[in-house]
C-alpha cells in the first residue's frame, strides 16, 4: 500500500491523466463516430465511399502507428506545438471514431427493414425516417456494443504511455526513478484497470437492462 | 438494410445529394490538401528526406523488422488458438471446480490492457529475478490477452449451436470429450471462423506494442530511421512506409476473414449460428452481448420452427 499512499500526487496525476484521455477521446469518438457512421448509411454514394475507406484503412492500422504519426510525425509540419495529451486524445479518437461508426451502423441494420419502409410509406424523408424512427430503436440496441467500445478505449488510453503522456502505463518509469518495486506498481495498475473496466461492464449491464427492447 | 432507408431519388433529391457529394469531396480534398500543403512547406517531399530508401540494405533491414513482426504475430496467434481452446474448454466443463476459475482468469485478462501485461513482463518480473526476453515479453502478453477473447468467441460458436447436436452425441454413446471434440466444436470453428481471423488481425496490430517495449519490430525500425540526423531525420517517410506495409499485412489477413465469411455464408449449415457472430464482430465483445444474442437466435429458431 505504501507504493500508493507514498505518491499520492504521482497516482492522482496519472489517473487523472487516464480519464482525461478516456473523456475526450470518447467524446471525439462519439462526434466523428456519428458523422462517418451516418455518412456510411447516407443516400450519398461519395460519402459512403469516404466513410467506408476512412473505416477500413484506420481499422487495419494499429493505434500505435496512429500515435507514432502524431507524436513524431505532427512536430515535423511546423504547426503550433500542442501538448502530447492533447494529440493523445486527438489519435485515441481518430482511431475509436472508426469502431464508434461501425457500432452505430450495425445498430442500425439490427431495426427491422419494416420499421424504415413503413416510415417511407407515410411519406417521411431520409432525415426524419432516421430521426424519429429509425436511429430511436437503434440507439437501444447500440448501447451494449458501445459501451465495449468505450472498455477498449480506456484499455487503450495505456498506448499513450508510450509516447510521454504521464497517465497509468506511464507510472512504472516515474515510480522506478524513486526507487519503488516496478511488479508492485505495475500489478497495482493491472488491479485499477480491472476495477475501472468492472465499473464499465456494470453500467453496461445496467443501461442494458433498462433501454431493453421487448420485441 | 441500408437502402431501404431512403426512396429511390427524384429530381430534387438528385440535385441536393449532388450538391452534398461536392461539398465531401470538398471538405475531405480541404483536409488532404492542408495536409500536403504543410508537407510542401515544411521539406517532407524533398529528395532528401526520401534518401535513406534509395539503399537496399535498409530495405533489406526494413524486411527483418517485418520479419520479426510476423514472427511474434506467428507465435502469438498459434498460442492464442491454442490457449483459447484450452479456456473455452474449461469454462464449459460441468465441474464448477474447473469452470469458476477459469472464467475468472479469462475475465481478469480481458480487462488487462494488453500494454500493462508487457510492461509487468518485460519491468515487473525482473525485479523478482525472473529475466524474459523481450520478444516473450512481446508474445505472452499477445497470447493470453488474444486467448482469453478466442476462449469467449470459441464458447459463443458452441452455445449458439442448436441442442439436439450434443445431445444427439450423447445418445449415440459419445462421451463429453467426444462429444466436444467430434461434434461440437468442429461445427463451432466453422461458423466462428471469420471472428477468429478478425482476432488474429487485431494480434497482428498489436504487436505494435511491442516498440513500447522496445522489441525491435518495424515501428521500432522506423523510428530508428526516422532519427538518424545523417539522413535528414526521415520520420514521417519512415512512419509512411511502416503504415503502407501494416495496413497491407492486415487488410490481407482482413481480405481473407472476408472471404471466408463469403464462403460460409453460402453453407446452410453455418447460416443458423450465423445470428450469434454478429455481437462478436467487434472488438471485445461481452458475455451479455452473447446471451442477448443467443436469446434472439433461440426465438429465431423458434419462429422458423413455428413457420
Amino acid at each position: 500500500m505504501g507504493v500508493i499512499f507514498n505518491h499520492l500526487p504521482i497516482w492522482g496525476e496519472a489517473i487523472s491523466n487516464t480519464l482525461i484521455l478516456f473523456f475526450g477521446g470518447g467524446v471525439l469518438a462519439l462526434i466523428l463516430g456519428t458523422i462517418v457512421g451516418a455518412a456510411r448509411v447516407s443516400p450519398i454514394p461519395i460519402a459512403r465511399a469516404v466513410g467506408t475507406v476512412y473505416v477500413n484503412t484506420v481499422r487495419n492500422t494499429p493505434l500505435t502507428l496512429v500515435f507514432f504519426f502524431f507524436a513524431f510525425g505532427y512536430p515535423q509540419l511546423g504547426l503550433p506545438a500542442f501538448n502530447f495529451l492533447y494529440l493523445g486524445i486527438l489519435a485515441l479518437g481518430l482511431y475509436t471514431a472508426t469502431y464508434v461508426a461501425e457500432v452505430l451502423r450495425s445498430g442500425i441494420n439490427t431495426v427491422p427493414v419494416g420499421q424504415a419502409e413503413a416510415a417511407r410509406a407515410i411519406g417521411l424523408p431520409f432525415s426524419q425516417v432516421m430521426g424519429y424512427v429509425v436511429l430511436p430503436q437503434a440507439f437501444r440496441s447500440v448501447v451494449p456494443p458501445l459501451m465495449s467500445v468505450f472498455i477498449a478505449l480506456l484499455k487503450n488510453t495505456t498506448v499513450a504511455a508510450g509516447f510521454s503522456v504521464a497517465e497509468l502505463g506511464r507510472i512504472r518509469a516515474v515510480m522506478s526513478e524513486r526507487g519503488e518495486n516496478a511488479l508492485v506498481v505495475l500489478l497495482w495498475v493491472a488491479v485499477i484497470f480491472v476495477a475501472l473496466v468492472l465499473l464499465l461492464s456494470w453500467l453496461q449491464r445496467t443501461l442494458e437492462n433498462r433501454w431493453r427492447i421487448a420485441r | 438494410m441500408t437502402s431501404v432507408l431512403y426512396d429511390v431519388p427524384g429530381p430534387r433529391a438528385v440535385l441536393r445529394n449532388r450538391l452534398i457529394g461536392v461539398a465531401t469531396i470538398l471538405v475531405i480534398l480541404g483536409l488532404i490538401g492542408f495536409v500536403v500543403y504543410r508537407f510542401a512547406v515544411t521539406g517532407q517531399f524533398s529528395a532528401e528526406k526520401w534518401y535513406v530508401f534509395s539503399f537496399s540494405a535498409v530495405w533489406v533491414q526494413i524486411a527483418e523488422a517485418t520479419g520479426r513482426t510476423l514472427a511474434a504475430f506467428a507465435a502469438a496467434g498459434v498460442l492464442a488458438i491454442v490457449l483459447g481452446f484450452v479456456l473455452a474448454i474449461g469454462r464449459l466443463s460441468d465441474h464448477a471446480w474447473v469452470r469458476v476459475p477459469v472464467t475468472a482468469v479469462v475475465e481478469v485478462f480481458r480487462a488487462i490492457p494488453v500494454l500493462v501485461l508487457m510492461l509487468l513482463m518485460y519491468y515487473g518480473l525482473p525485479v523478482v529475478g525472473i529475466n524474459v526476453e523481450v520478444y516473450w515479453a512481446v508474445v505472452i502478453p499477445l497470447m493470453v490477452y488474444n486467448g482469453s477473447v478466442l476462449s469467449e468467441v470459441l464458447r459463443a460458436g458452441v452455445e449458439a449451436l442448436p441442442r439436439g447436436q450434443g445431445e444427439a452425441a450423447y445418445a449415440i454413446g459419445l462421451r463429453k470429450s467426444g462429444v466436444m471434440a467430434f461434434v461440437l466444436l468442429p461445427q463451432a470453428v466453422r461458423s466462428m471462423l471469420p471472428v477468429i481471423i478478425a482476432q488474429l488481425v487485431v494480434t497482428l496490430k498489436d504487436t505494435a506494442l511491442g516498440f513500447i517495449i522496445t522489441y525491435p519490430e518495424l515501428l521500432a525500425f522506423a523510428k530508428l530511421i526516422g532519427s538518424q540526423g545523417t539522413y535528414g531525420r526521415p520520420i514521417l517517410q519512415a512512419g509512411i512506409v511502416a503504415a503502407i506495409i501494416y495496413i497491407g499485412l492486415c487488410l490481407l489477413l482482413s481480405g481473407i476473414a472476408k472471404w471466408v465469411e463469403l464462403r460460409l455464408r453460402s453453407s446452410p449449415r453455418v447460416i443458423a449460428a450465423a445470428a450469434a457472430v454478429a455481437p462478436l464482430q467487434r472488438e471485445g465483445g461481452t458475455n451479455t452481448q452473447l446471451i442477448v444474442a443467443q436469446r434472439e437466435d433461440d426465438v429465431q429458431r423458434q419462429d422458423d420452427q413455428g413457420a
